[in-house]
């Protein structure tokens, strides 16, 4: 999966690894401001209302 | 090299392996998230609530708070708690607005009206706030400052509830469809901590009102009387 990412990213190895870092840290913010915020409140924790 | 099922099976292994190393990444990121991200993210709310708080404290004159929801209504102290310990209560509870710091359960009463006046806050994660409530004992001072004054409350006890124990936050704890007619304040969060299975629940009773121009009570910390 990963060494096919790496295969399809165009140009040489400095701009692969430009490109490679850039996709990471986008799955980074999506995981921390889209996907994180959307699963807590369905984590059994931290509930803290009554009703 | 030859193809056939041998490396198929190879590139099966490794693309098994591969997604079990990226969940394993994404659940360690979760982690961080929960510890680390939403507490940077709270402080950062919170010291612009406090501003905006210092703002509207200090544009009206003395006049009660009149807040909508997601906004900053009242700061709240506990010296038990540390003498840094301090939290703008927002009004409102909804998951948005607890992220940010302690809740008012907007149909509660205000600060220093009667009834009672009750606040819901994260015990961990989102700053947790109110992860050390249950080392609030009797007597414990408590104080909330709102535009119009300063209010100390005493804590006169504290519950380990069910999370469906609405009447906590009654006009009169504990008894629903009474006419209140004492001012109380009460303080609910998660029990255990880091669970979701019941609510620790603190109650206190107003015992000093002070007017704005009085300054915070004496029992405050000096740097944070400096600072109010």
């Amino acid at each position: 999966m990963y060494a096919f990412l790496w295969r399809i990213l165009p140009g040489p190895v400095p701009a692969k690894l430009v490109q490679a870092l850039a996709l990471a840290a986008l799955a980074f913010w999506l995981l921390m401001y889209v996907v994180f915020p959307w699963v807590e409140p369905h984590l059994p924790l931290d509930q803290v209302v009554v009703g | 090299m030859s193809g056939g099922p041998l490396l198929s099976f190879r590139g099966f292994l490794r693309g098994v392996a591969e997604l079990m190393l990226t969940a394993g990444v994404v659940l360690a990121l979760l982690v961080f998230y929960l510890l680390v991200w939403t507490n940077v993210q709270t402080s950062a709310a919170q010291q612009d609530l406090l501003e905006e708080f210092r703002t509207e404290k200090a544009r009206s004159a003395g006049k009660a708070p009149e807040v909508s929801i997601g906004e900053g209504l009242a700061v709240l102290y506990a010296p038990r708690l540390g003498a840094d310990w301090r939290w703008v209560v927002l009004e409102g509870t909804d998951m948005g607005t607890i992220d940010d710091g302690p809740g008012h359960f907007a149909e509660t009463a205000l600060p220093g009206e009667i009834g009672n006046f009750a606040v819901a806050g994260h015990r961990a994660t989102h700053g947790e706030p109110f992860a050390d409530l249950d080392r609030l004992v009797e007597g414990d001072e408590i104080y909330v400052e709102t535009t119009d004054g300063w209010f100390t409350y005493q804590v006169t006890w504290s519950r380990i509830v069910a999370p469906t124990a609405v009447e906590v936050i009654a006009p009169v704890a504990g008894h629903p469809g009474k006419k209140p007619t004492e001012h109380t304040l009460t303080l609910v969060t998660c029990n255990p901590r880091w669970a979701s299975t019941e609510r620790l629940v603190v109650g206190a009773q107003l015992v000093q009102t002070r007017a704005p121009g009085a300054g915070p009570p004496e029992g405050l910390d000096p740097a944070a009387r400096e600072e109010s």
